[in-house]
C-alpha cells in the first residue's frame, strides 16, 4: 500500500501483514504450488478457495512454516520467513494455526488447551487471557471440561482460542469448518469473522466452499492446479470473474453465444444488450464471445416475446431455480420467485436483465 | 437356554477352575506351615518382587520408550531397520537368555577368562558385576520384556495424528518440548499397557529368578509345594501372587480405555518424519542399538557358538525325543485351543448374549495367569478326582486307577489350554470381526445355506488369522517352562525342560541345542508381528502378544 504522510512527504511503505511474492512449493518432485502471489493488509481476512487436492492447503502449510518454499519468499508483517534458502523455524514465526480435525490435545482439559501457548506468560495473566478467550468465543462453561466430550462446533471455537491465545501475527486457518453440519457452518463462519474483527487479526483461511469462503473473507482467491486464478472480494469474483475457470467455480451459471455488433451491443438469443447501460464490463476483442448468464440475469417475464421450455425446476424456498430450455437448444438458468410456479415442459418467457456482463472470446468448439 | 451358549458357560467354568480353586485356598488352613512362612520368607518374597518389579519398569521404559519414539518420528540409515529389528528379543524366553549370559559373564566365562589372561589377575583380586543377583535379574527381564513397552509405544506414536504435533509447533514448541509436552503425554496409556503386560510377565517368570537364586512368589509356590510339600500353602502364596496380578490386569484394561480417549483422529496423516544427521546419528544408534544387540544378537551368537561346539551331542535319540515331545505337545494344545476360539466366538456370534460375553471376559483373564499359579491351580482339583475316581474303583472292583489324569500329559494340555486359549480366541475374534453381519446377510440374500456362507465367505477371510493362531499358541507351549515343570508326568522330557535341567547341572554348553531350537521357532511369531507392524496403528491387543 502507497500512503504520502503529510508531515515529512516521504513515501512509506506499509507493509502488509502477510505477503506472498511468486511463491512455488514442490513436494516430492510434484509442483503443487506454482508462482502464487498476494497480500493480505494488517486486520484483512483472506481466504484461498479451491477444489480438493488444488494445492490451497499446501500454501497454508507452507505459510505457517511446515512446507518449504522452491521458489519465491513469504513475508510476515515485512519480513522474510520462507525462501528457497531459508525457513524460520515454526515456532518463532508467531502464527496460529486452526487444523481441519482442530487437533485439540485430547489429554489436557479444554482451559489447558488454549493456555498451552502462553506458558510464559505468569499465572494471573494466563488465566485472564483464557478467560477473555473464552468469553469472546462463548466456551466459558467447558473450560473443565476434555475435548472428547466436545462438539464438533465447540471443538472449533477451542481450537480458535487456542491458536489465539499467543496473540499471533496471522491466523491460518485449514478448512476449518470442514468437519461441522452444514447449518452450522456459515453461522459460526460469521460468529469468527466477528470476533476475528473485532480483535483486529489478520487471517486467512483454506475453503472448498464458497459461501464460507463470502461469509467469512474479505478477500478471495481462487486456486486451480496450484495456480491463484483471481484474488478479488467475493462480489467481484462473482459478477467479474476474471477466467473462465473463476466464472465457473464462484456461483451457477451458463454460457451462451453472442456476437458484437458494432462497439455497443451484443446480440443473443435472448435479445439484444446494450453495453452503454451497464456500468462495469470489458469485452474480449472477438466478434464472436461468449456469455456468463447468472441465474439472476434471466428474468421471468410473461410478457416477454422469447419463450424457453423449463426442463428442470429446482425449489430453493424464496425463488425456485428454473432450466429452461430455449429453442436452439441451449440451456439458461433463472430464478424466480417461488409464487411463480410453472410445470416442467411449460414455455415461460423471459427476459434479459445484465447488470454486470461478463464475456470471454468464444470458445472453439471441442 | 440353548445348548452353544450353554456349553460356553460351562466351559468358561471349567478353564476357569484354576482361579476358583486357588483363590479358594485362602479359606484354608495351611496350619503350622504359614505361620512357618510369615516368619520366615514371606516379606523376602513380597520385597523381591516388589524390587524386580520396579527395576523391569524402569528398565523397560528406559529400553522401549526412546527407540520407539526415534524410528517414529525421525529418519536416518537404518531406522526402518530397527522399527522391527528391536522386536527380535521376544523371541527369547527369559530363562534363556539368562542361562546366556550367565554363561559369558560368571568367574569360568569367557569374558572374565580373557580378562584375567589380559591383565595377569587372578580370582578375588578384580570386582565384576555379579550376574546372579536381583540386578543380573532386573537387566535380563528387561532386555526381553521391553519389545512389548516399545511395541505400544511405536503404535502410539504412529498413530498419532501428525497435525497435533504441528498444532504444538504452531503454539511455540520446539521439536523437543513438543515430545515431552504433547507426543509422551499422548502415548502414555499405552506406554502404560506395555509396562503392565511386562509385569506380569515379570511376576510370572520362574526361571530367571530360580536360576539366580532369588526367592520370589514363583519360586516360592514351587519349594512350598515341592520341598515343604504343602499344597494348600502353596495355593495360598499363588491367591497373594493373583491378588497382584489382577491389580496390574485393572490398570491395563484401564490404561486401554483411556488410550481410547487420546485417539487424536482418524482422518490426518502422520508427522512426516525428521532426518537425523551429523553427532545426533551417534546417538540414535546407540539407544536403538543396545537394546537388540544385548537383547538379541549378543546371546543368539553365543547360543550358536555353544550350540556349534557340543553338535555331536545335541542331535541324539534324547534330543529326538524331547523335541517330539515338545512339538506333540505344541500341537495338541494349538489344535484344541483353535477349536475352542473358534466355538467360543461363533458361539458369540450366534448368540450374543451378556453371560456369554461375561464367559469369555472369564476365559481371558488366563493370559494373565502365572504358570506357576495356572500349576497350582489345574493340580489340586485333577488330584482330588483322581484319588475319587481311584477310591471308588478300590471299593467296586478292587482295581486301582492311581493317578489316571494328574499323571498324565493330559492335565499338561488342559493347564495349557487355561492359560494360552485367550491368544488363540483373541485372534480368532479379530478374524471374525472383518466378517460383518452384512456380509453374512449379503451372502443370503443371493441364495447361499449357511455352510456355503462358512466355505465362501468366512473360510477364506478367516484363513489368515486360524494359522496365525494355531502358531502363536504352538510357540508358547513350546516355550513354556514353570507349569511344565510342575505338571509333567514322570521322566516327561521336553526342550524347555531339558534346558532347565542341564542349566541347572552348569552345563551351559550344552543347555544351547534346545535352547538355540526354542528361540528359532519363537522367531516365526515375531517376524509375523513385526510384517503386520506398517498395518497397525491401534493399540495392539493381547493377541498380537507372541
Amino acid at each position: 500500500m502507497l500512503g504520502k504522510s503529510p508531515d515529512d512527504g516521504f513515501i512509506k511503505m506499509a507493509s502488509p501483514a502477510l505477503q506472498l511474492d511468486n511463491v512455488s512449493v514442490r513436494l516430492s518432485g510434484h509442483l503443487i504450488v506454482d508462482s502464487v502471489s498476494f497480500s493480505v493488509s494488517a486486520g484483512g481476512i483472506g481466504c484461498l478457495l479451491g477444489a480438493s487436492g488444488c494445492g490451497k492447503t499446501t500454501l497454508l502449510r507452507a505459510i505457517a512454516g511446515f512446507e518449504p518454499v522452491s521458489t519465491g519468499e513469504i513475508l510476515l508483517d515485512g519480513a522474510v520467513v520462507s525462501s528457497p534458502s531459508r525457513a524460520l523455524d515454526i515456532e518463532k514465526r508467531h502464527v496460529g494455526m486452526v487444523f481441519q480435525d482442530h487437533s485439540l490435545f485430547p489429554h489436557i482439559s479444554v482451559a489447558e488447551n488454549i493456555a498451552f501457548g502462553i506458558q510464559t506468560l505468569s499465572s494471573q495473566m494466563r488465566e485472564a487471557r483464557v478467560k477473555e478467550l473464552a468469553g469472546l468465543l462463548e466456551i466459558s462453561g467447558l473450560l473443565d471440561a476434555f475435548p472428547h466430550r466436545l462438539s464438533g462446533g465447540q471443538q472449533q471455537r477451542v481450537a480458535i482460542a487456542r491458536a489465539l491465545a499467543p496473540r499471533p501475527e496471522v491466523l491460518l486457518l485449514d478448512e476449518p469448518f470442514s468437519s461441522l453440519d452444514v447449518e452450522l457452518r456459515e453461522t459460526l463462519a460469521r460468529e469468527i469473522r466477528l470476533v476475528l474483527k473485532q480483535e483486529g487479526i489478520t487471517a486467512m483461511l483454506v475453503s472448498h466452499n464458497q459461501f464460507e469462503a463470502f461469509a467469512m473473507a474479505d478477500e478471495i482467491g481462487v486456486v486451480k492446479s496450484g495456480r491463484l486464478l483471481q484474488w478479488d472480494n467475493a462480489f467481484n469474483l462473482y459478477h467479474t470473474p476474471a477466467s473462465l475457470a473463476v466464472a465457473d467455480f464462484i456461483g451457477e451459471g451458463v454460457l451462451v453465444d453472442g456476437q458484437m455488433i458494432g462497439k455497443n451491443a451484443v446480440e443473443t438469443e435472448l435479445g439484444i444488450i446494450d453495453t452503454r447501460e451497464i456500468e462495469n464490463f470489458n469485452l474480449p476483442d472477438t466478434k464472436e464471445i461468449s456469455l456468463l448468464l447468472r441465474p439472476d440475469d434471466v428474468f421471468h417475464d410473461d410478457a416477454s416475446p422469447i419463450k424457453a421450455r423449463i426442463v428442470e425446476k429446482a425449489f430453493r424456498g424464496a425463488v425456485f431455480l428454473y432450466t429452461l430450455e430455449l429453442e436452439s437448444g441451449t440451456r439458461v438458468l433463472s430464478l424466480a420467485p417461488s409464487h411463480h410456479d410453472h410445470d416442467i415442459g411449460e414455455p415461460m418467457g423471459i427476459r434479459l436483465d445484465v447488470e454486470h456482463l461478463v464475456a470471454f472470446p468464444k470458445l472453439p468448439l471441442a | 437356554m440353548r445348548p452353544w451358549p450353554l456349553s460356553l458357560i460351562a466351559l468358561s467354568l471349567i478353564l476357569a477352575t484354576p482361579i476358583f480353586v486357588v483363590l479358594s485356598s485362602v479359606f484354608f488352613p495351611a496350619g503350622d506351615i504359614w505361620t512357618h512362612l510369615f516368619e520366615t520368607v514371606l516379606a523376602r518374597y513380597i520385597s523381591n518382587s516388589f524390587a524386580l518389579m520396579i527395576g523391569v519398569s524402569i528398565g523397560v521404559l528406559a529400553l522401549g520408550v526412546l527407540p520407539a519414539w526415534l524410528v517414529t518420528a525421525y529418519r536416518f540409515p537404518g531406522s526402518k531397520v530397527f522399527e522391527w529389528a528391536l522386536l527380535l528379543p521376544l523371541a527369547i524366553p527369559a530363562y534363556i537368555i539368562a542361562y546366556t549370559y550367565t554363561g559369558m559373564l560368571d568367574v569360568a566365562g569367557p569374558l572374565q577368562s580373557n580378562l584375567r589372561d589380559a591383565f595377569g589377575w587372578s580370582y578375588g583380586e578384580y570386582w565384576f558385576p555379579e550376574i546372579r543377583s536381583l540386578g543380573g535379574a532386573i537387566a535380563m527381564l528387561s532386555l526381553v520384556f521391553y519389545p512389548y513397552v516399545y511395541l505400544l509405544a511405536r503404535a502410539a506414536f504412529a498413530g498419532q495424528s501428525g497435525s497435533v504435533m504441528e498444532a504444538a509447533r504452531s503454539l511455540g514448541c520446539s521439536q523437543r518440548s513438543a515430545f515431552f509436552r504433547v507426543a509422551l503425554p499422548l502415548a502414555r496409556p499405552a506406554i502404560v499397557v506395555g509396562l503392565s503386560i511386562c509385569l506380569m510377565e515379570t511376576l510370572a517368570d520362574y526361571g530367571t529368578v530360580q536360576y539366580f537364586g532369588i526367592s520370589t512368589f514363583t519360586t516360592g509356590i514351587y519349594r512350598t509345594w515341592n520341598g515343604l510339600g504343602s499344597t494348600v500353602a502353596a495355593a495360598q502364596l499363588a491367591a497373594l501372587l493373583l491378588g497382584f496380578v489382577f491389580i496390574l490386569v485393572s490398570i491395563e484394561s484401564w490404561s486401554r480405555k483411556q488410550a481410547q480417549f487420546f485417539n487424536t483422529g482418524s482422518h490426518s496423516w502422520p508427522s512426516p518424519a525428521v532426518p537425523i544427521v551429523g553427532g545426533r546419528l551417534f546417538i540414535a544408534y546407540l539407544v536403538c542399538g543396545i537394546p537388540v544387540s544385548l537383547g538379541f544378537v549378543v546371546p543368539l551368537i553365543q547360543l550358536s557358538i555353544w550350540a556349534s561346539i557340543t553338535s555331536d551331542s545335541i542331535m541324539t535319540a534324547d534330543f529326538a525325543g524331547y523335541l517330539f515331545n515338545s512339538l506333540t505337545l505344541a500341537a495338541i494344545t494349538s489344535a484344541a485351543a483353535l477349536i475352542l476360539a473358534l466355538f467360543i466366538a461363533y458361539g458369540r456370534r450366534l448368540y450374543p448374549t451378556q453371560l456369554s460375553s461375561a464367559a469369555a471376559r472369564v476365559l481371558s483373564l488366563g493370559y494373565a495367569l502365572p504358570g506357576t499359579v495356572v500349576a497350582i491351580g489345574v493340580l489340586v482339583p485333577f488330584a482330588w478326582l483322581d484319588n475319587r475316581v481311584s477310591a471308588f474303583m478300590v471299593a467296586r472292583f478292587d482295581f486301582n486307577t492311581g493317578l489316571l489324569l494328574s499323571g498324565t500329559a493330559f492335565i499338561l494340555v488342559f493347564a495349557y489350554l487355561v492359560r494360552f486359549l485367550p491368544i488363540a480366541m483373541n485372534t480368532v475374534d479379530a478374524g471374525l470381526t472383518k466378517i460383518r453381519p452384512s456380509m453374512d446377510e449379503a451372502g443370503r440374500s443371493m441364495g447361499l445355506g449357511p455352510m456355503t456362507i462358512l466355505r465362501r465367505v468366512h473360510m477364506p477371510i478367516m484363513r489368515g488369522s486360524l494359522a496365525t493362531a494355531l502358531l502363536l499358541v504352538f510357540v508358547d507351549v513350546l516355550k513354556e517352562l514353570p507349569a511344565t515343570l510342575l505338571l509333567r508326568p514322570f521322566n516327561f522330557n521336553t526342550l524347555a525342560i531339558r534346558t532347565y535341567e542341564l542349566a541347572n547341572e552348569e552345563r551351559l554348553a550344552d543347555a544351547a541345542g534346545p535352547a538355540l531350537t526354542i528361540v528359532l521357532a519363537s522367531l516365526i511369531p515375531v517376524i509375523l508381528l513385526s510384517r503386520s507392524l506398517e498395518r497397525a496403528k491401534d493399540v495392539p491387543s493381547v493377541g498380537e502378544k507372541p
